[in-house]
């Protein structure tokens, strides 16, 4: 058993923040859930990047209620539309955020809405298309912490 | 990094920190219904070069919230308030319209002036405590509670009617012993961190507090849509958390302190456009 | 939101044909996770969330959310439609106890 000084488990504590973050290692039970969720969704298949944008704030100031726009790029035709949009959280309790399940009439494939995130994360949204492809996009979103408890 | 493990307190303002993290301030971006945000040349004897509202200490995300009427959530309780407005309630069979008629027009101005001294009771009364003394007298209804659902709804509407309109808060004749004791709450340090509401608001705003931008913490905008609180809440749960955070026993709702530090606030900020419903973080 | 749920909705009430309308939809929801504890008894507070949204046009489903626990506090949803007739609009929260709420709202197509 080796003691730590006050100095150094600061460093150590400080070094554990990181490795949370670092994809692979702490993260990655929660990652895995995520993909399990998006896995179920595709069907297995392999979703294509592109063409599939998630509009979300690079700081969160509070994350209780942030921002979030999806658009798919789509004609929106009978024979050529977005059926659904997963949206998945890699960092909350749960993955699951919300299904915006999309018609022909939607005109175009663009729905936005306002939901939480525990902490620091990645969001994912996975669109299925008509001709039955996939497409995803994933980015980070930073939640700060409020200087006044949280 | 360093600074924020510093005796594990929640207090640490970053120091020299003025980076405006993920603020919008654009000066060409305004919340909806206000034509300024600052008050660039404050009343005589104001402690502050430029009294500013909180709306310009937020981030761009939480400041869109606020540009469109309709995506203010806010406004569900504007609404409802507007509704509660026209509803008889009490012995007397009343509504508010019935004495008030129209708010749009009763009511403009009124909440840019709460709160106001009553020559009956010979004491101040804010917005909640008007409105209980209108329900209790003269509906024969039962007062709401200090934050029920009821009485928040009800406040936003009626200072709703007032936005856009300077804050113009009463402080001399029988109101300016209030409004010094109000001064004397704003200035005294309490709780185990020893802090008043000027360590934060009046010397280090505009700063960080952690990775929260510190306003001048004015009131302008009350009640107020705030993201912590998922909802509509008063000015005095507002000054409770406050309380709370520097490790203070806070006073309760509608206490005198309360009052008079609503009043003194109201002053600190005279001349801010009302925001009501706010939207804040 | 203490009291019943009240939807707020901004659509347009005409719009010519083919045009790609918006529509945003507020309800004030408490959205209870499920995971919250209650401070003084420790216990579970049980989930209540609105889990579904639907919108209808002429009593066909236009755009429709399955929700989870993660959208915030009073739902908002923002989506489009394109028009092709005149019709009504019909949008429905629906939420776990069961209670549904809904709004309508006219559009005439010139």
């Amino acid at each position: 058993m080796k003691f730590y000084t006050r100095r150094e488990s600061l460093v150590l504590g400080g070094a554990a923040v990181a490795a949370l973050t670092l994809p692979g290692v702490a993260a990655f039970a929660k990652s895995e859930d995520a993909q399990a969720t998006m896995a179920k969704f595709t069907g297995g298949k392999t979703a294509s990047e592109g063409k599939i944008e998630l509009k979300m704030p690079e700081i969160a100031e509070n994350g209780n209620t942030v921002p979030l726009t999806i658009s798919v790029d789509s004609p929106m035709t009978k024979d050529d539309y977005v059926k659904r949009v997963i949206v998945i959280s890699e960092g909350n309790p749960r993955p699951e955020v919300a299904t915006f399940n999309f018609t022909p009439r939607s005109g175009i494939a663009e729905a936005s809405t306002r939901m939480r995130l525990a902490k620091t994360q990645n969001v994912v949204a996975v669109a299925e298309m008509s001709d039955g492809s996939f497409r995803m996009v994933k980015r980070q979103v930073k939640v700060t912490i409020g200087g006044c408890g949280g | 990094m360093k600074g924020s493990f510093k005796l594990g307190l929640l207090v640490t303002i970053a120091a020299g920190s003025t980076i405006m993290m993920g603020v919008a301030n654009s000066q060409d971006s305004l919340p909806a219904g206000v034509t300024s945000i600052k008050v660039a040349t404050p009343y005589k004897g104001s402690p502050l070069d430029e009294i500013i509202s909180g709306w310009h200490f937020r981030a761009s995300e939480t400041q869109s919230l606020q540009q469109d009427d309709f995506d203010n959530p806010g406004y569900l309780w504007v609404d409802k308030g507007e509704s509660l407005w026209n509803t008889v309630d009490g012995e007397a069979g009343k509504s508010c319209a019935s004495c008030h008629n129209e708010a749009a027009k009763s009511m403009k101005g009124v909440g840019a002036e709460m709160p106001k001294w009553d020559a009956k009771l010979k004491r101040p009364l804010t917005m909640e405590q008007r409105i209980n003394s209108c329900r209790t007298n003269n509906m024969k209804a039962k007062a709401w509670k200090w934050e029920a659902d009821q009485m928040l709804s009800m406040t936003a509407f009626v200072r709703n009617q007032s936005r856009g309109m300077p804050v113009n808060v009463q402080v001399d004749g029988p109101m300016k012993a209030w409004a010094e004791k109000g001064k004397e709450v704003y200035y005294t340090r309490v709780g185990q961190l020893d802090m008043s509401c000027a360590n934060c608001h009046e010397a280090n705003y505009g700063k960080h507090i952690r990775a929260d931008h510190l306003s001048q913490g004015q009131s302008n905008g009350f009640p107020t849509y705030r993201l912590k609180w998922q909802k509509l809440g008063s000015l005095h749960r507002r000054f409770k958390g406050c309380m709370k955070n520097i490790r203070a026993v806070p006073y309760k709702r509608g206490s005198d302190e309360f009052v008079a530090m609503e009043i003194y606030l109201a002053h600190r900020g005279k001349g801010l456009q009302v925001e009501t419903p706010a939207v804040r973080n | 939101m203490a009291g019943k749920p009240k939807p707020r909705v901004k659509a347009p009430k005409t719009a010519s044909k083919g045009e790609v309308v918006n529509i945003k939809t507020l309800i004030s929801h408490k959205m209870e996770t499920g995971l919250r504890k209650n401070k003084k008894t420790g216990e579970k507070i049980p989930r209540n969330i609105i889990n579904k949204f639907v919108a209808k046009f002429d009593g066909e489903e236009v755009f429709s959310v399955d929700i989870d626990p993660a959208i915030s506090a009073n739902p908002y949803f923002q989506f489009s439609m394109k028009a092709e007739k005149s019709g009504e609009f019909e949008f429905a929260w629906i939420s776990d106890n069961g209670d549904t709420y809904s709004k309508k709202s006219k559009l005439t197509v010139k």
